[in-house]
């Protein structure tokens, strides 16, 4: 019994001992970041989720591309105001038929290596395999053989891609395609190293060491759903005119409140994408709060399939006469950042020397309860109804989403005396529900997938699968077909603007409004980019400040 | 012995795989496409994924081959996750949710332990009445309160000393565990709190302890000796269960304190109709709770001499 009892208390005592060991050890670790240091130039930041594919060839996420976006570099890139210039190619020709890049020598990759033209042959090839199962393989599309080749009808040699020598890129197009530099900045024509992927095999691109980087930073670290750290690329051409020697990703959390904590608490630099309620605090200790519209536009979309009434343009007219966009946006949704929208294009957009909304002003509904109703009562006569019969309107299950259904629901009550079902589903299932046709209205969105007003003009082609309401036009076609080929700005531009107006003319759509990101941003940080399209925000261009006190 | 723990572990096997199935037949039957997007997919390049994921086979084609693997201990690739097996992502973040959920029970438990027996001790009193009123709070209020405040105080602490002593968020070192620890196994300790009360009352008025009092053993030799071994037997038998319970439902915990454990992975998988990691976490998480079932009834026997005597009895 004796021996029993101090066998037990040995064992206890080495227990303690070994606990209170092992917690100084880890107390003695720093256990916070900061926010940003001038001295070692560095940054932390934290994203909202696991970045889940940094595999440029099948890589689709916005979370992903702004990794990307610092750490990998392709033919084209942008400057701090978000203009196309030479990236890994230093000069470029684009033609009807075809483009020539020549490959600027010096850019390297971060193992030293020259970055060659078989390099972006590999990778387009790549993206468009079948077995690669791209998601945003259509994007490369207007090179020749790239449909066929993506469909399995050919092999993936055949593509209209071909280097000359290691310094010049001959790309063959089947088509105009005058939007193609854009798309030499986009993470799905960036370049792989054959030589590289073949060494990885299925794991290129799962962790740090499986990556190859062409971007002025490469990832030292990456523990997944933890962390990334990534540091300036030795090899990088242009990294003399990079600043930042460090960016820091410390913090992966989906929690506003929680990034706005940590900014509080100055371990990050910048809390993006934050919500109202996280801003109270931020308010009363007096932080400058800023905002940047994101590229989404949202809308509601009408299905213009066989049975249902919203096929009944009188009935649309009516639904736009009486919707005012503004009551919605500052008085309903109240979300500090978004704007009104009064067209499928965003409000920054460019035209041919101006902003787009400047040299082609969208046209405002006159809002007119009246009118309405003499609209609805003709759509009553032509559908031969005493009484038009509720319409479902699709929403999913965003705040938004449920309190722009809920204000529609009662404005069309009590403006046109119009019953309304309001379907809430899961965003998945919501699309589901649009793709089946299954609504007469939706609440919808869009966001750009490339730099172009293309992306946002041809939704509602009568073939393009995101045009979920089936609306179908000739005249729409015939001017989504000149936007798409001609190389012409003015001539685009004019075409995008006759879309803009059967948009309008057909109510295709009601624009509701454009969605505006909220964030709060060290004031000593300076240089931060901010992108509707591809990775955001970015930080190639940040500079720290000195302190206050601090001799430059 | 021997024969007690092979039945059990059979029995484990078929209720691993009737979780699986029930799982795989849920998760197909729920509406909602997996791999649907804000954008829709051109027809081909949804062959070539589905192609890539087996989804172009007949379900109960799926079923075998995912039964099969799963004979093998590989769940596949990840939908969301593109380059990342499901096997990786269980490997790296169920640590991470496990260290965190030890730690959350060894706070619940000694806490629950030590409230629950005042309580016991100070029945009808004041500290009982405080004790079991905070129990209530703590057992009602969703866990993602308690997490809210738990990183406000941090900061408040951290204004209050004038240095980020406590970290706001983020993982890697003890004192990163601390107060999400704390918030998680808050539920846990109330719940073994009551526990604890009651099965601490219902000791006080058995026989042996009348006996021992009779003897005129100590009061303090008779709550430590008596008491309090006695009436911790029903707490043991919660603690698998809870161990369970406390690694799997970190989810809001690990969302606002930025902790890469698995429970993340798990909710955020089924909100994206993420098959194969529904399967791979669903499937393992119905193991581990198995086995710590197991392991408490086998540690039951140890603890309570009874059981061990009426065994070799029979």
């Amino acid at each position: 019994m004796t021996t029993m009892i101090t066998t037990q208390h040995r064992l206890t005592l080495v227990a303690l001992a070994a606990l209170i060991l092992t917690s100084l050890t880890l107390l003695s670790v720093p256990a916070h970041a900061i926010g940003l240091d001038y001295e070692s130039r560095s940054i932390s930041h934290a994203i909202r989720q696991e970045p889940p594919d940094l595999n440029t060839t099948t890589s689709t996420d916005t979370t992903s591309s702004m990794v990307l976006d610092h750490v990998m570099e392709g033919l084209l890139a942008y400057d701090r105001d978000n203009n196309l210039i030479g990236g890994v190619a230093e000069r470029w020709e684009l033609r009807d038929d075809g483009a020539t890049f020549w490959i600027r020598k010096g850019a390297k990759w971060s193992d030293g290596s020259q970055i060659t033209a078989h390099d972006f042959v590999f990778a387009w090839r790549k993206v468009l395999e079948p077995a690669n199962a791209s998601e945003y393989a259509f994007i490369l599309f207007p090179i020749l053989n790239a449909q066929a080749i993506n469909e399995g009808k050919m092999p993936s040699h055949q593509l209209g891609v071909r280097a000359v020598d290691d310094y010049t890129l001959e790309v063959t197009l089947f088509q105009p395609c005058p939007y193609f530099l854009g798309l030499t900045a986009f993470s799905v024509l960036f370049p792989v190293k054959e030589s590289f992927y073949q060494s990885r095999g299925e794991r290129f691109a799962a962790d740090a060491e499986d990556m190859l980087y062409s971007g002025p930073y490469i990832i030292t670290e990456w523990v997944h759903g933890a962390s990334i750290k990534m540091e300036k690329n030795p090899h990088y051409w242009r990294k003399d005119e990079i600043w930042l020697e460090r960016i820091d990703i410390p913090y992966i959390t989906e929690d506003a409140n929680a990034r706005m904590n940590l900014y509080r608490d100055n371990n990050i630099a910048l809390a993006d994408e934050l919500v109202a309620e996280s801003l109270q605090g931020a308010l009363q200790e007096r932080m400058q709060i800023k905002t940047f519209l994101d590229g989404a536009v949202f809308f509601i979309e009408f299905n213009f399939r066989d049975q249902h009434v919203t096929r009944n343009h009188n009935l649309r007219k009516a639904i736009q006469s009486v919707f005012n966009t503004d009551d919605l946006v500052y008085k309903v949704l109240g979300n500090p950042g978004s704007y009104p929208a009064y067209s499928l294009y965003p409000r920054w957009i460019k035209g041919v020397n101006d902003l787009y909304k400047r040299e082609y002003p969208p046209i405002k509904p006159q809002l007119n309860a009246e009118r309405g109703r003499q609209y609805l009562e003709a759509a009553r006569k032509e559908l031969g109804v005493d009484r038009i019969p509720p319409l479902t309107l699709l929403a999913d299950d965003s705040p938004n989403g449920q309190k722009t259904a809920e204000y529609l629901q009662t404005l069309l009550k009590q403006n046109l005396d119009l019953d309304i079902r309001v379907d809430v589903q899961i965003f998945k299932q919501r699309l589901a529900k649009m793709t089946a046709g299954q609504f007469d209205m939706v609440v919808s969105g869009w966001g750009p997938d490339y730099d172009d007003l293309l992306t946002y003009g041809d939704l509602f082609l009568s073939h393009n699968l995101n045009n979920r309401g089936r609306y179908k036009s000739d005249e729409y076609d015939r001017w989504v077909g000149v936007a798409q080929s001609s190389l012409d700005t003015r001539e685009r531009m004019d075409a995008f603007n006759e879309l803009q107006k059967i948009m309008f003319r057909d109510v295709v759509i009601v624009p509701l409004y454009e969605r505006g990101k909220i964030f709060v941003q060290h004031p000593r940080l300076k240089g931060v980019v901010r992108r509707a399209v591809g990775g955001d925000p970015n930080f190639n261009f940040a500079t720290i400040e000195p302190p206050a006190g601090t001799a430059r | 012995m021997i024969e007690f723990i092979l039945k059990r572990l059979l029995s484990g096997v078929i209720t691993i795989w009737f979780i699986a199935t029930a799982t795989f037949v849920g998760m197909h039957m729920v509406p909602g496409d997996p791999l649907a997007n804000a954008k829709a997919m051109k027809p081909e390049i949804r062959r070539n994924i589905e192609a890539r994921y087996g989804l172009d086979k007949p379900v109960w084609h799926q079923y075998g081959i995912f039964m099969g693997n799963m004979l093998k201990g590989d769940f596949g690739i990840s939908f969301t996750q593109k380059n990342r097996h499901v096997n990786d992502i269980i490997r790296e973040h169920f640590p991470v949710s496990a260290l965190l959920g030890v730690m959350a029970l060894v706070i619940a438990t000694a806490g629950g332990i030590v409230w629950g027996a005042l309580t016991a001790v100070y029945r009808d009193r004041w500290p009982d009445g405080v004790i079991m009123f905070l129990v209530v709070i703590a057992v009602s209020v969703p866990s993602f309160v308690f997490a809210m405040l738990g990183q406000l105080g941090i900061l408040a602490f951290n204004d209050l000393v004038g240095a980020s002593l406590l970290p706001v968020a983020g993982w890697g070192t003890f004192s990163h565990m601390l107060v999400p620890a704390l918030v998680l196994g808050l539920g846990t300790m109330a719940y073994l709190t009551r526990l604890m009360r009651s099965s601490m009352l219902e000791v006080t008025s058995a026989d042996y302890i009348r006996t021992a009092r009779a003897k005129g053993v100590s009061p303090l030799r008779i709550f430590f000796k008596h008491q309090l071994r006695n009436a911790i037997l029903p707490v043991i038998t919660v603690l698998g269960p809870s161990i369970a319970a406390i690694t799997t439902g970190g989810f809001v915990v690990e969302l606002v304190f930025a902790i890469p454990g698995l429970g993340r992975y798990f909710v955020q998988a089924v909100q994206q109709l993420d098959y194969t990691v529904i399967m791979g976490t669903t499937v393992f998480y119905g193991a581990f709770l198995v086995v710590m079932v197991l392991v408490v009834d086998i540690l039951y026997g140890f603890i309570d001499p009874r059981i061990r005597v009426a065994k070799s009895a029979a």
